[in-house]
């Protein structure tokens, strides 16, 4: 069995749209030396770290080499971790995964990205078959563009329903210093926006960001010095499904019961594990990679808050608002930032503030069970799982 | 801008070129001959499971076997889901603004259970619809890409 692992440590740099002030290696040393401060270590303390972003943004190879005066890795185990937009989150599960095998206790996790270096969707296209996926893929903005339309076919939601979800995400942002947009907006300011790709408004889309996130993951053993309250990994899941950019639109999957297999798959898996049998009671708060408004609609049914087609109206009932039942995205979430590298670890470490009770003007009360999760690629899903209380065992 | 901003320095990759070659493969190469050549599409069939993938692939993942059995398909079909690109972007394969907007969709022909991506000819979603039948137009002159294929004209308005 595995040792039982907590987060003890966060650092997070303020969230912005460029910051020409510094570069990857200085931006990421923010973070880490927050994030060690923050669990009462030093570099030394460290036994590896685990560090991710996409190179193809920067255009600059091997961070796990470059930044090791930075990141604290000098001398010691680094690995980096690249998975797409779930990189954030599969930095934190290998992190986890180093930890609880009993190799290492304390691990520092990173995920960082300067998406002001290039051109986001330019960059994101690299990530496809040069034959089938380039010559007319227009990268993420597009691909949720074609997911929310077809979610719009298959369900009547409308895209008033997804502004909805946009207006909430910048609402609670405002509650959150670390986030990069600011933006107190009405549904019709969303609906007066101008198409993206259709039906995709730029007021439903997240920004492109700069910034980083650094979080200690530490054995139980280690986690009895820690001077903040342990905010524990109740378990974790992954799924890559897709191969191809046209691939998750797949009807056959739909017919066969699956809405967005990836994510349906892990989250039954995850949830089974920890005991969850209604997410809505039982999910304190929940930090999810919504990257634009009309997954805050469709994701909701997949990771099992509702039945299908049912996301709208639970939406709009206010259920994942401050206040509701299980408010999603109390940060802003990632259409208030988005510097793509370190957004699944931002989910992961306003997860474990929301257990230590430290999130601020946007602490939910009395959180026992946090949900994170981070989305990316084709469709694919990552999925954590974290509490109060110290798990039974560890769960992979 | 700031003075303090101003005072920070930034370079451009500028010009500068990283050509790579990449390989469609065996069948991925028979895919673009036959558009190329005879203005047709070829699938090929997982010997397991039955599904045809088009562009043809080696191996079918949830099988985990190797496809050898290419199957023609039709070129015409019907659009699973759609949208219009109108936010502007660099085309990686150029380095400049790719042209907008443009119409594109998720397309499976006929005979065909993967799906394809390519242009629409119509720029106003609203006479855009899923399961509107659509036929391939392809280019005059033709080099073996999917660019060959001009664009998927609507059969149905």
């Amino acid at each position: 069995m595995g040792k039982r692992v907590a987060i003890t440590g966060v650092g997070m740099t303020k969230q912005r749209s460029s910051r020409p002030d510094v570069n990857g290696q200085e931006l990421i040393n923010e973070a880490a030396r927050m994030a060690l401060e923050d669990a009462g270590l030093t570099r030394s303390d460290i036994d590896a770290v685990v560090i991710g972003n996409m190179d193809h943004f920067e255009g600059i190879n091997y961070v796990d080499t470059w930044s090791v005066d930075g990141s604290g890795a000098l001398m010691k185990p680094i690995m980096k971790v690249t998975t797409g937009g779930t990189t954030g989150t599969t930095v934190a599960m290998a992190a986890y995964y180093h930890v609880a095998s009993g190799l290492f206790d304390r691990v520092l996790a990173i995920g960082w990205e300067k998406n002001s270096e290039s051109d986001t969707t330019g960059a994101i296209i690299t990530a496809f078959d040069p034959f089938w996926d380039r010559p007319i893929f227009a990268g993420a903005v597009a691909g949720l563009a074609l997911e929310a339309t077809q979610y719009m076919h298959l369900t009547g939601a409308t895209e008033e329903d997804a502004a909805y979800v946009a207006v909430r995400e910048r609402k609670h942002a405002l509650n959150n210093p670390y986030a990069h947009l600011h933006m107190n907006l009405t549904i019709e300011d969303v609906m007066k926006s101008p198409y993206l790709s259709w039906p995709v408004k730029m007021g439903d889309m997240c920004p492109r960001t700069d910034g980083a996130c650094a979080v200690v993951f530490v054995s139980e053993d280690a986690a009895q010095d820690s001077p903040q309250k342990p905010a524990w990994v109740l378990g974790v899941a992954d799924r890559h499904l897709w191969a191809y950019t046209s691939d998750p639109y797949a009807n056959q999957a739909i017919e066969n019961g699956w809405w967005f297999p990836a994510m349906e798959w892990s989250a039954r898996e995850l949830y089974d594990k920890v005991g969850i049998t209604d997410p809505l009671e039982q999910i304190d708060v929940a930090e999810l990679y919504l990257p634009y408004s009309f997954a805050g609609l469709r994701y909701m049914e997949s990771l099992g808050f509702c039945g299908r087609g049912e996301g709208p109206a639970l939406v709009r009932s206010g259920a994942f608002d401050m206040g509701g039942k299980c408010p999603v995205n109390p940060s802003g979430g990632v259409m208030s930032s988005n510097a793509i590298g370190a957004t699944g670890l931002i989910r992961v470490a306003e997860c474990a503030w929301q257990i230590q009770g430290r999130a601020g003007d946007r602490q939910v009360p009395d959180v026992k069970i946090a949900l994170a999760t981070g989305f990316g690629g084709c469709f694919w899903s990552d999925i954590l799982l974290f509490g109060a209380e110290k798990p039974e065992k560890s769960r992979g | 801008m700031s003075e303090e901003k101003k005072q920070l320095i930034t370079i451009e990759s500028g010009e500068a070129e990283q050509p790579f070659r990449w390989s469609a493969g065996t069948y991925g190469s028979r895919f673009l001959t036959e558009l190329r050549d005879h203005k047709r599409f070829v699938g090929i069939r997982c010997p397991k499971c039955g599904k045809v993938y088009v562009p043809p692939r080696r191996v079918c993942g949830p099988c985990f076997v190797e496809l050898t059995e290419l199957v023609p398909v039709s070129d015409q079909g019907e659009i699973i889901t759609y949208t219009v690109v109108s936010f502007g972007f660099v085309d990686p394969a150029t380095g400049k603004q790719k042209p907008v907007p443009y119409g594109y969709a998720v397309i499976k022909l006929d005979g065909a259970d993967t799906y394809l991506l390519h242009y629409v000819d119509e720029t106003d979603p609203a006479k855009i619809k899923v399961g509107a039948r659509v036929r391939a137009v392809f280019e005059e002159e033709r080099h073996g890409s999917m660019l060959d294929i001009k664009y998927f004209e609507l059969l149905e308005r």
